[in-house]
């Protein structure tokens, strides 16, 4: 007897988001549950950026600084290498730099180095700021105008400062990624409020919020799955927006991704470990519906990118 | 089909007699619906109802147990198709595979990987479960070896024995067939023969065919030849396969309560790329398969795919929550720095990986608020100030430190002044409200 495969029907899509100039890329516009290609269309696979910033990243644990050693002194030199030995399609510059309490820069110092990083690759970039909502408006504002006419993402706006930031990447034609926090209902309000000062919800991108695995990944995953569920059977227009997994920030700052094998031998060497961190947080939020993952790791995303080509 | 409540109602004896401890037999009708009651509290039900309910009763999804002993593993039984719905039951399996033409030596060094692989996550203790024994030699004496050799290094794993040929197949149940192993390798073509010995041995089937109409045939042929248990393998062996396989049969099992599919699903993940067969046992994780069987075991793989799983099957309801007790972050000295917050998991997590970035060594005080967070402990008045003093008084860890100092999130500033009041000597001062200011804070105290 035959199997009648149950097949779902989705009244919603997702929409479909392009960014860059040259090399653009896409990434959205299926009709059905990530990856479900046998009940509708996905006409795109999720893209990844790597993670480049502003400020030497002293932070990192070793085994991503060592990767970019020669090179993340300079947001110029990390950018090209990223573009041209990595084969990236997309290049995500954070401008931690401009935080308060690392260093301070300023606006004008964040719009030379987009500026400079601009001039230097041709592919699409993702501007980010420090995650400090004062800070971030100044910041995220000036670097929207001084990247005018290269169709980058703009983020993120939060509840808190998104009126400048989203007039900015409005008046110079920019995506724009919309941060809340592990919540659907802010996800959800976050996204109406920005489209009722007229920004165009095509053209957001919806955070909401990663979590490493082994430190609350479960909550992102299910407030991806839901948000998606919302878009597709519900078809609401709010939660349609393609959404983003910010991986290496919250992955590459657990125990897990630094404790040395000699404190922990049952955990296995510690490169091997980290970059496992990063590979399945990204794995596991692209089943629960990311389509844009930023991450830090080559051995990771060139990981996750034949995942996506057995996936797709 | 399952049943409503009213339907169920009307095959009760409607007596109302109260022995099942409901008021009625409507609402134990409703409790039945819902599967939170089961058929045997009502006394009275006639044999009749018993066949009807029961078959509409049984889990949409066959309850499987691999192993014997307190490693046993319980499989199947799930009830939605999102984590978000209701908690996912139990985690799945992993398994590794031994091929019976493996060196005797690489067989052992596997069996010892399996046993060395446990490892203690947030109070569980986690391991691969079982073992894949691939007859991959054909041959029923070099398989017998094989099972003989890792047996006798690990005789506590539980084992899946993989086989099509029914000669080696009873020769390894011979051996292990009291250990509740499942003998996987039941096709079409000697599905007769197989069946033959899971009833006999009293194992379970793990039936394999290619693609699901042919899957299905199989399960109800070997359902026909009486062996109940049974897990399933519809030859997806490619990301974008198992994906859709196991959607299909996790809906069809759930939504449609299509009995033939009504199993856990075993999924093959070995790949030469170990990054990449991380990234199939995510997607065995989160997309419904019951076993996940490896080409390998590297600790860190297993350290990943544990916390994911552990991460995946938390009951979405119930915030996870860690001990309370005074946490020792670094080697704190008595003058060392003592924060307090509360015993959500989450908020320990950041909090206490934020404060051992700093790298100053300190004290972290959490406290027991029934799994909130910082704010919503504070709202739902668990996180006061008299419980924090009567906390801190009652931890013992004024004998620790040499000062009477209490860093509070920021969150709960407002509760600094009553703090103060019923810790008298005690000096409270204000953190930060969230944890990732927790690094400067902390470094700029410490300078």
């Amino acid at each position: 007897m035959a199997f009648a495969a149950p097949k779902e029907t989705y009244s919603g899509k997702v929409y479909e988001v392009a960014f860059g100039t040259e090399n653009a890329v896409k990434f959205g516009g299926e009709n059905v549950l990530p990856f479900h290609s046998f009940e509708g269309n996905v006409p795109n696979r999720p893209v990844i950026a790597y993670e480049i910033q502003d400020i030497v990243p002293d932070d990192w644990p070793e085994t991503v600084k060592k990767v970019y050693e020669g090179v993340s002194g300079d947001p110029v030199k990390w950018a090209q290498y990223c573009q041209n030995e990595l084969k990236a399609k997309a290049i995500a510059l954070r401008l931690v730099g401009t935080h308060p309490d690392r260093g301070n820069r300023s606006p004008e110092d964040a719009t030379k180095t987009v500026k400079d990083v601009l001039a230097a690759i041709n592919i699409p970039l993702i501007i980010l700021g420090s995650n400090h909502v004062e800070k971030d408006s100044a910041v995220l504002v000036a670097v929207s105008e001084a990247a005018k006419g290269k169709n980058c993402i703009i983020g993120k706006a939060q509840e808190a400062n998104y009126k400048t930031i989203a007039a900015a990447a409005m008046a110079n034609n920019h995506k724009l990624i919309a941060m809340s926090e592990l919540d659907i209902n802010l996800s959800k309000q976050l996204n109406i409020l920005l489209t009722q000062m007229g920004f165009d919800k095509e053209k957001l991108i919806t955070d909401p919020m990663c979590s490493a695995l082994g430190y609350g990944i479960e909550y992102t995953y299910s407030v991806m799955e839901r948000i998606r569920l919302a878009a597709l059977t519900q078809n609401d227009v709010t939660m349609q927006p393609p959404m983003l997994g910010d991986v290496g920030m919250y992955v590459w700052k657990v125990k897990e991704t630094m404790a040395p094998e000699s404190d922990l031998p049952q955990w296995g060497p510690v490169k091997e470990r980290g970059i496992a961190w990063e590979t399945t947080t990204a794995g596991a939020l692209l089943i629960a519906g990311a389509e844009l993952l930023i991450m830090r790791h080559p051995d990771a995303v060139k990981a996750v990118e034949k995942f996506i080509d057995e996936l797709m | 089909m399952a049943l409503s409540g009213v339907e169920i109602f009307k095959l009760l004896p409607k007596t109302n007699c109260k022995k099942c401890g409901h008021p009625t037999c409507l609402a134990f009708a409703m409790k039945l619906a819902q599967r939170q009651a089961t058929l045997d509290s009502c006394p009275d039900v006639s044999e009749e109802a018993k066949k009807i309910l029961g078959e509409a009763s049984a889990p949409p999804i066959r309850p499987i147990t691999l192993g014997t002993g307190d490693k046993a593993v319980k499989m199947g039984e799930e009830t939605v198709l999102f984590r978000h719905e209701k908690k996912f039951v139990n985690p799945c399996a992993f398994a590794v595979e031994v091929k019976d033409t493996m060196p005797e030596g690489d067989i052992a060094r596997v069996a010892d990987d399996v046993l060395s692989s446990e490892m203690d996550r947030v109070g569980q203790k986690l391991r691969i479960d079982a073992i894949f024994v691939n007859n991959a030699s054909g041959d029923a004496g070099t398989f017998e070896a094989a099972v003989k050799a890792i047996t006798a290094k690990a005789p506590s794993v539980a084992l899946i024995l993989g086989t099509s040929n029914p000669a080696a197949a009873e020769a390894a149940l011979k051996i292990v067939g009291d250990k509740k192993p499942i003998l996987y390798g039941a096709d079409a073509s000697n599905a007769d023969a197989m069946a033959g010995l899971a009833k006999s041995y009293k194992v379970t089937l793990g039936v394999t065919a290619k693609g699901l109409d042919a899957l299905t045939d199989l399960t109800e042929k070997v359902k026909g030849l009486g062996v109940e248990d049974m897990v399933i393998d519809s030859g997806a062996r490619a990301a974008k396969e198992i994906i859709e396989h196991n959607t299909f049969i996790r809906r069809g099992a759930i939504k449609k309560n299509i009995k033939s599919v009504g199993y856990p699903v075993i999924t093959f993940a070995q790949r030469d790329d170990k990054m990449l067969e991380l990234l199939m046992g995510v997607l065995g994780v989160t997309k419904y398969s019951s076993i996940v069987v490896m080409g390998s075991v590297e600790k860190w793989k297993s350290l990943a795919l544990f916390a994911l799983r552990q991460n995946i099957y938390t009951d979405p309801q119930v915030p996870m929550q860690v001990e309370q007790k005074i946490y020792k972050l670094g080697e704190p000295k008595p003058e060392s720095p003592l924060l307090i917050t509360t015993n959500f998991s989450l908020t320990y997590f950041i909090v206490s990986g934020e404060a051992e970035n700093s790298k100053v060594p300190c004290r972290l005080a959490v406290m027991d608020c029934e799994g909130l967070s910082v704010l919503t402990g504070w709202a739902a008045g668990k996180f006061t100030a008299s419980k924090i003093a009567q906390f801190i008084q009652e931890s013992g860890v004024e004998k620790e430190i040499s000062h009477k100092e209490l860093i509070i999130p920021g969150y709960v500033a407002i509760l600094s002044g009553a703090i103060e009041e019923k810790l008298p000597g005690w000096k409270v001062t204000v953190g930060p409200r969230e944890a990732n200011g927790l690094p400067a804070f902390l470094k700029s105290r410490a300078s």
